[in-house]
């Protein structure tokens, strides 16, 4: 006789932890893989979980096997035009007619593919950039949220037991539950009185009467004054704070002298501001301005892949934000961020113009303008305009990056002031 | 393949089935036990009792990824199990198996929550009374596994290496694991037969153990620093004395550097490995005869009238899935089918019994017009792969099967075809795939052969080579784990037939 037992309900995930120890055990392998991922992606499309994809030679579980070699007696169904002693030529591969068949869907065989969670890919995306542990609590963190009152329920912790809630409920139980027994003991009261108004007070029917009235007084009594199906919550659900909106402009110097390397840091520059903003507001546009000598808006796209020749007017991209805002992003209603990224590069004659551009008619309308200059060799003109900006307005945020890690340094003075 | 559709001219009429719909419910899941059980008994198959658990396909990934053991130590290799198995379920790669079944007492069958009634009888069928009776009855899972005590060493296993983690860190004890892992197919005795295994045992002999085995692993060694050369003069008798066959044991025994956590976590791999070996042996067997009897009883309700035509129809559909066998020139060719195999030999054999040809009567005289129920249960009882094919590998089903047979010599420009499905090849292809089934041959056959006990305490393997096969392109990464566990410098050779030693000597 078989015993049969239900544990849909038991132990889920039991491989939770294999599946952490794997994690760790490849990490150098998979960050590289993020990396490349990283690479392929979107500013505004950083927070979700994504296939890694690592050579299956650097996970193998060797054992010891055989060679090729020596000699190999091989058993094969589906005889079809072989007679003995046949001699057919070696397939490609080797192993006597087998050959793996490649993936329908064209991953290598050579690859283990597997799924990063949302989490565990931002870990990655993080771990590269050298932030600190509470900056990346607070981004990777869910928005947040409010308490908000929504009715009763019968489930909860005692904190939120609404006293009145449950009162009501307790006498309108008692009131159905009596209600029965109430209405047989009226009854028996009015033919008792009859019998004894009759004169029969004394007789077996009175008194089976009395008995049955005794019954239905104790009855009604045992009702419970309070019981715990009575018992009501005040229930309280999540409400996402309320938030505004805001407009991210990326703007990028696609000058001969950017060079992939470059346009590579600048993203992820791009992508941790996005996310710095997720974090604050509800809605956030993203503007892209690409500018060599003249500047344009593009899709992201092109964004990143466009590479122009040719000599740079970095005003140009300034007066395209600045008429952009005007047009569809009044500052009354919008969160101006933006973020400049160039190699440092940039006509003598137009640094003086883009710093007027920025004092007088961008900084008042931003709350945060930040400039990273890449792999420059020397701070150019641009570089000892933008100081001025920066010593006249506290909105204005500057830094050379040469490598991924200086990334982070910019964000921490918006981060201070958000903390602020 | 004989399909045994006599009763199904039954007449509807006196058909009550069991069910209609796909739907299953615990009440019905009990009545096909039930109905099952009885065909069961009737045909004879002895069983331990059935612990049927009704499990999501979450977590019948989980099962699958700990190698079906319900309780498993935590590794990486795991890990990555679980991820490879997780992608291409939910890519609709495929399917997850029918059912697991784990070899203990009661004998655990996992039964997936979405498949359908006919699914459920199948998988009873097959897993707990099937695979059930095999691992019951057949000799090697009777000498070398204990179904009583393996979810008990399992659970020991697995604190015990929960408890070393945290006292010598996870990286120590996943890098010793990792090597262990590594010799786990060298970890297992083929003829000694192990003690049994039990919880309480276990423990009470386990830290005795550890005392003990520190002091005989001293002993071996102690007397190295008095001599200091003197001995390398009179040759001290070859250790060990024989070579050994099982790698794991010996580390476990007498390498000089681990601790005595480390020696009981190479224990305990060895133990489960072991426990693992008549599985690995008996592939085919094993699942030939749960498929064969599956088919059987299912077969044998529906013509008692307690399945519907519908029932039949999805359980014939999923069984000749499993029992596709693509020829070798398909794509989706990878190796012989065990299910495919076992399934029409064990069919065969009951055909022979029943309808013997004059072939037959030539071949298996003994077998041609026997009571088939004892003689499949004779045969399941007594045999590996190996020798069921050497034994039981009929003339019909080479033809049936169109099985052929080459040889693939390095010395040679082409493959040579040496036998088919004539009456020259019959018995010579019957030969070599059961010299296919002989794990003996399929990996290396690798020995300890000596150690320099005076001198620098290196390890040398041999490898004794089987038709000049030479190891793979993993030896040198493998004898970096066998110098792991030793802690000194290993070596290997390969040593020809003629007993000659090869030149390519690899050190780790």
């Amino acid at each position: 006789m078989s015993q049969l037992v239900d544990r849909r309900l038991s132990g889920k995930n039991r491989s939770a932890v294999n599946r952490q120890r794997f994690l760790r055990r490849f990490k150098a392998q998979i960050r590289k893989a993020a990396a490349e991922v990283v690479s392929g992606r979107k500013v505004a499309d950083l927070e979700r979980g994504e296939k890694i994809s690592i050579p299956s030679k650097d996970l193998s579980e060797p054992s010891f096997h055989h060679g090729p070699g020596g000699r190999r007696n091989i058993v094969l169904p589906g005889n079809r035009e072989f007679v003995t002693g046949d001699k057919v030529d070696r397939p490609d591969g080797g192993s006597g007619g087998q050959g793996e068949g490649g993936s329908p869907d064209g991953e290598g065989m050579d690859d283990f593919v597997f799924e990063l969670s949302r989490e565990e890919f931002m870990d990655y995306f993080f771990q590269d950039l050298a932030l600190p542990d509470l900056v990346k609590k607070q981004l990777a963190a869910v928005p947040e949220v409010k308490k908000a009152r929504a009715g009763f329920v019968s489930q909860g912790n005692p904190s939120s037991l609404h006293v009145v809630r449950s009162m009501k409920q307790a006498i309108g139980r008692r009131m159905a539950m009596a209600a029965g027994p109430r209405d047989a003991l009226r009854e028996a009261e009015e033919a008792l009185e009859a019998l004894v108004a009759r004169g029969l007070g004394a007789s077996p029917e009175a008194e089976a009467l009395r008995e049955e009235i005794e019954a239905l007084k104790s009855r009604i009594a045992a009702v419970p004054f309070i019981d715990t199906w009575d018992l009501r919550y005040a229930n309280r659900v999540d409400q996402p704070t309320p938030s505004s909106q805001a407009v991210m402009f990326c703007l990028l110097d696609v000058s001969g002298s950017m060079d992939q390397d470059r346009k590579n840091i600048a993203k992820r520059f791009f992508m941790l501001l996005h996310l710095f903003l997720t974090k604050s507001y509800e809605r956030i546009d993203v503007v892209f301005i690409r500018h060599h000598t003249v500047a344009k808006e593009v899709e992201e796209e092109e964004f990143f892949s466009s590479r122009e020749s040719g000599g740079t007017v970095a005003s140009s991209a300034l007066e395209l934000m600045r008429d952009i805002i005007l047009e569809r992003y009044p500052s009354a209603n919008w969160n101006i961020y933006a973020a400049q990224a160039s190699d440092g590069d940039n006509w003598e004659d137009d640094s003086p113009r883009c710093r007027d551009l920025l004092v007088q008619s961008i900084l008042p309308l931003t709350q945060y303008f930040a400039y990273v200059e890449i792999e420059a060799k020397e701070p150019q003109s641009l570089w000892h305009e933008y100081e001025r900006v920066k010593a006249a307005s506290p909105r204005f945020a500057m830094q050379r990056i040469l490598t991924l890690e200086d990334i982070y340094p910019v964000f921490r003075e918006l981060f201070r002031k958000k903390v602020a | 393949m004989a399909v045994e559709m006599e009763g199904a001219a039954s007449p509807a009429a006196k058909r009550q089935p069991l069910s209609e719909g796909s739907e299953w419910t615990f009440e019905l899941l009990d009545r096909y036990d039930h109905e099952i059980a009885r065909v069961a008994a009737h045909y004879g198959l002895d069983t331990d009792p059935n612990q049927i658990e009704v499990i999501t396909s979450e977590q019948m990934i989980d099962a699958y990824s700990s190698v079906g053991m319900p309780v498993g130590y935590h590794h990486w290799s795991y890990g990555k199990q679980f991820l490879s198995t997780h992608k291409s379920y939910k890519r609709g790669q495929m399917g997850l198996a029918y059912e697991i079944v784990i070899n203990s007492n009661p004998c655990i069958a996992y039964l997936m929550e979405e498949n359908t009634m006919t699914m459920q009888a199948l998988v009873i069928a097959h897993a707990a009374y099937g695979h059930n009776s095999f691992f019951k009855g057949n000799y090697l899972f009777r000498t070398w596994t204990d179904a009583e005590g393996i979810l008990d060493y399992l659970v020991f296993a697995r604190n015990f290496i929960a408890e070393c983690e945290q006292r010598h860190g996870e990286e120590a004890v996943e890098e010793l694991l990792d090597s262990c892992h590594a010799l786990m197919n060298l970890g297992v005795d083929r003829y000694k037969r192990p003690a049994k295994l039990s919880m309480a045992k276990e423990q009470a002999r386990q830290a005795e153990r550890e005392a003990y085995l520190q002091s005989q692993v001293n002993d071996l060694w102690r007397t190295l620093p008095t001599k200091q050369g003197a001995g390398r003069q009179q040759r001290a008798p070859r250790f060990p004395a024989e070579p050994q066959e099982n790698l794991l044991y010996f580390i476990e025994k007498n390498a000089p550097r681990l601790e005595p956590w480390q020696r009981e976590i190479v224990r305990i791999v060895r133990k489960i490995a072991q426990y693992f070996y008549p599985q690995r042996q008996t592939q085919v067997m094993n699942e030939g005869w749960a498929t064969f009897w599956h088919y059987t009883l299912i077969n044998h309700l529906y013509e008692e009238g307690k399945l519907t035509d519908g029932f039949m129809m999805e359980f014939l559909k999923s069984h000749t899935n499993v029992i596709y066998q693509p020829p070798f020139h398909s794509r989706f060719y990878s190796g012989i089918n065990p299910y495919a195999l076992g399934f029409a030999m064990f069919q065969d054999m009951r055909r022979i019994c029943e309808h013997p040809t004059e072939e037959d009567r030539r071949w298996f005289p003994e077998l041609a017009g026997s009571d088939w129920v004892k003689s499949l249960d004779f045969a399941m009882r007594n045999f590996k792969d190996e020798s069921f094919v050497a034994q039981y590998l009929s003339p019909k089903l080479i033809r049936d099967l169109k099985l052929f047979a080459m040889v693939d010599d390095d010395r040679e420009d082409k493959l040579e075809v040496t036998a088919i499905h004539d009456d020259a090849g019959y018995r010579r292809v019957r030969q070599l795939l059961a010299e296919h089934y002989n794990l003996g041959n399929r990996e290396p056959n690798i020995q300890v052969y000596e150690v320099d006990v005076f001198g620098d305490r290196s390890l040398t393997l041999r490898h004794y080579m089987h038709d000049r096969r030479p190891l793979g392109e993993s030896t040198p990464e493998m004898l970096r784990h066998v110098a792991r566990l030793w802690g000194y410098a290993v070596r290997i050779e390969s040593v020809d037939e003629g007993g000659a030693i090869q030149p390519d000597v690899a050190e780790g």
